[in-house]
């Protein structure tokens, strides 16, 4: 079968045609950001088609015409206080964040430290208090999952009462998924000895401010783990190595980088960052404590802002969507600003509180138009639109800068604006 | 899993399995440790004031300490430079964090202590001696009005210090507790 794109009816408002469309095969794609290849060209034999290649190297590097995909950081230069960096989900695709461009918040740098001497403490209310090396750690029974981490800033500055001009890397690039291996917390817990009278425990970084967050021990023992590799390899300095605590799905903060002591408690410790910082106020003057989950979110990577569209034609809508509650159900995909929706393919596996690629055929007519996707998780929480966040949780009364974080835990639906050149912004629809 | 009677051939087979038990789903290779050696690392301050360290200190001592080893980020008398400012500011409101003080916002005055400790001078931290933490702590509580010019703080006066925002909070998820 060989269907032309105008061939086949719309499911949606503006184009926006069947999720299974690209199954069937035979359709011509616009890229976003490539010229269109109609042009007339005789191929010949290139430059390196003629010489042997570049010698092996030990470590692979990218190819010098991707050096430019990388994150964007707040602190190039090492300035004293928490440095960011965002990773360019509109120039990756797939569901795995490479480690090099894992988003990074970091207190005060990454700590250098030798393996060979960290230790990982096990205390407070337990039958016997222990420590591990991480060369014990490497003989205890080894889990591998897929899970995303999110700041509980990321989209921050999306509270803003106006539209940001802001590309998508800036707006929630701190969000990222990777393959991680290592051990169950439960498993070093029950080694220890849970006294009945432990709630929460309190996990500690060895990096400089030694940052330190609360967990409740019901999270802990159930999908907790010490991360020890990322992707296949151990984990980057800046990703918490040799050891960071993984708390799937929950605020980013509590996956405690570069781990070395958890200490099992009655009560939260109320550290700095669950105290002061990941507080988000509302509109009654109270705040949200210990928020924990990172709620149903999807936003739509390809177009967004920061692409560009490339004349009309067949387009490929492609985002990520994503749960700390567990699986994506459904995410829908509105071309016109959410007045009419489609369901958009999801690509296999859907796994829980993991990234999940979203597609769906769209014919662009060249006219403007505005991108939604909405999000629903098999728990059935569904992700707010920007009216109904806005209801909830309040907005800000002057257009924050892009890189501060007025608020915390920002979910709401996302609208991109397509104009009649192919620009992609922010909008509020 | 292994049967009781596997593991006591494994156990017989591999003399590095002798701490195995039947209930073990991992080798069990935990070095058991004493709350001695574990004193260095173990400074979590609970918000009841429990794990607070000897020593005292007043405001006025906070102060001199503040403008030597503080000031060159946080701005003279808290005002805030290149890290944030600490003083107080009146009520919040609107949801922008920026508002948020010591005296508005924080809910127990544990996490000061606790977190100047373990985090700070951004540039030294774990360098302050703990009558030098608590001379701190009294500093910011007095200037955000918290407690008086005057107060003398240690592990029992600290415990005691009530927040006005003490209860200006909603817990989001209680029932993943």
């Amino acid at each position: 079968m060989n269907h032309r794109s105008d061939e086949l009816p719309p499911v949606a408002g503006n184009g926006l045609l069947d999720r299974r469309a690209f199954l069937r095969g035979g359709m011509a794609l616009a890229g976003y950001t490539v010229v269109n290849s109609a042009a007339a060209e005789t191929l010949v034999d290139d430059a390196w088609s003629r010489v042997p290649g570049s010698v092996t190297q030990p470590y692979g590097e990218r190819s010098r015409f991707e050096e430019k995909v990388v994150r964007t950081l707040t602190n190039p230069q090492g300035e004293p206080r928490v440095q960011n960096a965002r990773t360019p989900l509109h120039l990756l695709n797939g569901v795995i964040t490479p480690a090099g461009q894992h988003f990074v918040v970091a207190q005060a740098g990454a700590p250098d430290i030798d393996p060979a001497r960290h230790r990982i403490a096990i205390h407070g209310l337990v039958r016997q208090p222990l420590v591990f090396t991480l060369e014990a750690l490497a003989r205890y029974p080894q889990v591998t999952r897929m899970h995303f981490i999110e700041c509980g800033g990321n989209g921050a500055p999306l509270f803003s009462p106006q539209p940001l001009a802001a590309t998508l890397q800036a707006l929630h690039g701190l969000v990222s998924c990777s393959e991680w291996t290592g051990v169950m917390l439960s498993t070093l817990l029950e080694e220890a000895g849970i006294d009945p009278r432990a709630k929460w425990l309190i996990a500690e970084g060895a990096d400089a401010p030694t940052l330190t967050r609360s967990v409740p021990l019901k999270k802990a023992l159930d999908d907790t783990m010490i991360a020890l590799y990322q992707n296949g390899e151990r984990l980057l300095p800046s990703n918490g190595y040799p050891a960071r605590l993984l708390v799937p799905g929950w605020e980013g903060n509590m996956n405690i980088k570069w781990l070395r002591r958890i200490k099992l408690t009655d009560q939260p410790g109320y550290t700095f960052p669950e105290a002061k910082t990941y507080t988000p106020l509302l509109p009654n003057g109270k705040a949200y404590n210990f928020y924990f989950v990172q709620e149903v979110k999807s936003f739509i990577t390809h177009p967004s802002p920061g692409l560009k569209m490339n004349g009309a034609g067949l387009y490929e809508i492609s985002g990520l969507a994503f749960s700390g509650d567990g699986r994506i159900a459904r995410v829908m995909v509105s071309a016109d600003g959410g007045k009419t929706w489609a369901q958009a393919a999801l690509q296999e596996p859907v796994l829980a509180k993991s990234f999940t690629r979203f597609r769906l055929p769209w014919r662009w007519d060249g006219g403007s138009a505005i991108l939604q996707s909405r999000a629903t998780d098999e728990r059935g929480n569904v992700q707010p639109t920007r009216t109904e966040f806005v209801a909830a949780r309040g907005e800000l009364k002057t257009v924050p800068p892009v890189a501060a974080f007025p608020n915390q835990h920002h979910n709401a639906v996302m609208s991109w604006g397509i104009d009649a050149n192919g620009g992609v912004k922010h909008v509020y629809a | 899993m292994f049967t009781l009677k596997q593991l006591c051939v494994l156990a017989l087979a591999f003399g590095s399995f002798v701490t195995l038990n039947a209930n073990a789903d991992g080798p069990r290779l935990g070095r058991p440790v004493s709350n001695e050696e574990l004193a260095a690392w173990d400074t979590s301050v609970m918000p009841d004031g429990s794990n607070l360290p000897a020593g005292s200190g007043t405001a006025a001592q906070g102060a001199k300490i503040f403008a030597q080893k503080c000031a060159a980020c946080h701005g003279e008398n808290g005002a805030g430079a290149a890290a944030s400012a600490l003083q107080p500011k009146g009520p919040i409101t609107s949801i922008n964090a920026a508002e948020k003080t010591i005296g508005n916002f924080w809910p127990y005055a544990s996490t000061l202590f606790d977190y100047i400790r373990r985090a700070m001078p951004w540039q030294q931290p774990k360098s302050l001696a703990n009558d030098e933490v608590y001379a701190l702590t009294a500093y910011l509580l007095a200037l955000n009005k918290v407690i008086g010019e005057d107060a003398t703080l240690d592990a029992a006066a600290l415990a005691k210090v009530q927040m006005p925002n003490r209860h200006g909070f909603v817990m989001k998820f209680p029932d993943r507790i």
